[in-house]
């Protein structure tokens, strides 16, 4: 897969100098779906509307499609529709008109068969003549998605698509967003529900503060979280781990005091019996026992955090 | 060229339009009836002719005037404020359009607006009072440039305004008094001569005198300063566009 979205050194400052981007890098693969992951404040909205043209970066470069977005602006927006995070929309308006509009403004010759599929394919195929200010607030986010969509685009970017909606609506959403990936589309998506990103991403990326922390597969961020450790504490400390237990790939923590085993629970053997036997043989003295699971949220939190 | 995104944008502006027909239309018709029935009975019949012509007829153009320059500087700069108001700009900052193409279709559209109004006032004119245009490809093309740069200027002042105050603040407290004080109900060869030189500063004065030389002949400035004071008026507020959206002043963060 090659990338369609290729951001280098993006860095953002904005008129108060506040650095909301901090020279990010980032290549999104034609056909995945990407779900940016961060608190509130972190830089996706940022980071998102920059790729799209509505704010002019400080510096850095962005191509879509191969083509540079601010040189090339013209064929590099084409290829995206944009679904931001508030619901923006003339409410005098028909349902079919603003997405009529939305294809224009794209430079798009009119075709209401395919809006009407698209409409269709996000159940709203009769509220096409409604008025925006008669649908419900699912309704009218759907009708921001069918604008996103209304000029065929090859990318997606969904601003926070489940913020403040609801465990069904959310759930729908998620199957559009199934359904779209499906007919080929390359979609990225902000969020700050761990879950979400958990249920639909192919990879997870994890932004703080104008940062990307990490960008990764989510069956790899999957496979950390299937780990548990297993943590032995000590009777009295020491200082190296002792002969009889190099085959284990132990860790000395808490000066000494603890040992940290990692297993995975998924394997067919996780080895402990194993470890206790050969723990026996030390002359190791145990304190205690506890396990603990790692999960996406440890490693977000973990990735997140103000350093002590 | 984006032709698609201009047709989008200037039919999306006048469906606006005949959604508040009422407003847009009616409006201008009822307050150019009064004008004529205040102005031209009551005040007319004790003001006989002004330069030969007779009074009734004389403030037609500046009727006219008032109206669309009105009209086109508040719908151009109502048509992009909203979007910035309601948040929909997002769509247009994202789209692959050009500020010349965004300019084209709203401008455009308030253009259309104005003179729409401006012919309808014309007509109403004939229902009061005698009128014959001397040079009426010259009075169009007066009102179509008149229409056009003040629908420019409405756009700067769309763009420019955080508020809706803001945004009834330069039609009303400038354009207005402008409009008034240029001689759309008398000439200005009536005032006395220090307030002659004065007004020769209101840029509205050559505008109105030129649109109604296209009436009737007669001019307060010569016709060819007029024709490069709206051209002057028009490349400035072009001028300025092209900068709000090379630095993305106010629009773009």
């Amino acid at each position: 897969m090659s990338a369609i979205v290729s951001v280098k050194d993006l860095t953002k400052t904005y008129s108060s100098g506040f650095e909301a981007l901090k020279s990010v890098s980032l290549a999104i693969e034609e056909g995945e779906i990407l779900a940016l992951l961060g608190p509130n404040g972190a830089g996706k909205t940022t980071l998102i509307s920059t790729i799209c043209g509505i704010i002019t970066p400080s510096s850095g470069t962005v191509t879509v499609g191969g083509h540079d977005i601010l040189s090339d602006f013209r064929a590099a927006r084409s290829l995206i529709g944009l679904v931001p995070q508030e619901i923006n929309l003339e409410p005098f308006e028909r349902v079919i008109d603003t997405v009529r509009f939305s294809r224009g403004l794209f430079g798009k010759p009119r075709n209401d068969a395919y809006l009407e599929e698209i409409l269709g394919k996000l159940s709203l195929a009769d509220k096409t003549t409604s008025k925006i200010m008669e649908l419900s607030g699912g309704m009218k986010r759907r009708v921001m998605i069918a604008k996103a969509l209304s000029h065929e685009p090859r990318i997606l970017f969904l601003d926070e698509p489940t913020a403040g909606v609801d465990v069904e609506l959310r759930r729908d959403m998620w199957d559009t967003v199934a359904d779209l990936k499906a007919d080929g589309v390359t979609i990225i998506l902000t969020t700050h529900y761990i879950e979400e990103a958990e249920a639909i991403a192919d990879r997870i990326g994890v932004i703080n503060k104008g940062d990307i922390l990490l960008v990764q597969d989510k069956g790899e961020l999957m496979d950390q979280m299937g780990q548990k450790q297993l943590r032995i504490s000590l009777a009295q400390p020491t200082t190296e781990i002792p002969l009889e237990l190099s085959e284990f790939d132990l860790m000395l923590s808490e000066n000494g005091e603890c040992l940290v085993y990692t297993y995975d629970t998924r394997g067919e053997k996780t080895g402990i019996t194993r470890l206790m036997a050969s723990l026996q043989r030390t002359d190791l003295q145990l304190a205690d026992l506890q396990t603990e699971q790692s999960s996406l949220e440890d490693i977000f939190v973990g990735l997140v955090k103000e350093p002590a | 060229m984006n032709i698609h995104a201009i047709r989008a944008i200037y039919k999306f502006e006048m469906a606006r339009f005949f959604r508040t027909l009422t407003q847009s239309f009616i409006s201008p018709v009822i307050s150019t009836a009064l004008y004529f029935v205040v102005f031209g009975a009551a005040i007319g019949s004790r003001i006989d002719q002004v330069e030969g012509i007779s009074y009734g007829a004389f403030i037609v153009p500046g009727l006219i005037m008032l109206s669309v320059m009105t009209q086109a500087t508040s719908n151009a700069s109502f048509g992009i404020y909203f979007p910035k108001f309601i948040g929909t700009i997002y769509e247009l900052l994202s789209a692959p359009v050009n500020f010349i193409e965004i300019v084209i279709g709203y401008v455009g559209a308030a253009a259309t607006k104005a003179l729409f109004i401006g012919l309808v006032i014309l007509g109403t004119a004939y229902f009061f009072v005698d009128l014959t245009i001397a040079h009426p490809v010259a009075m169009l093309l007066f009102l179509v440039l008149t229409c056009l740069s003040f629908a420019l200027l409405g756009f700067i002042i769309g763009i420019w305004a955080g508020n809706f105050e803001q945004l009834q603040l330069i039609p009303l407290l400038v354009i207005t008094p402008l409009v008034f004080l240029g001689g759309s109900f008398y000439s200005i060869s009536m005032l006395p001569p220090v307030w002659q030189t004065i007004t020769l500063f209101n840029p509205v004065v050559y505008l109105i005198s030129g649109f109604r030389w296209a009436f009737f002949g007669e001019a307060d400035v010569d016709i060819w300063l007029s024709l490069f004071a709206i051209a002057g008026f028009t490349c400035l507020c072009l001028g300025v566009i092209w900068w709000i959206f090379k630095t993305g002043w106010r629009i773009r963060q």
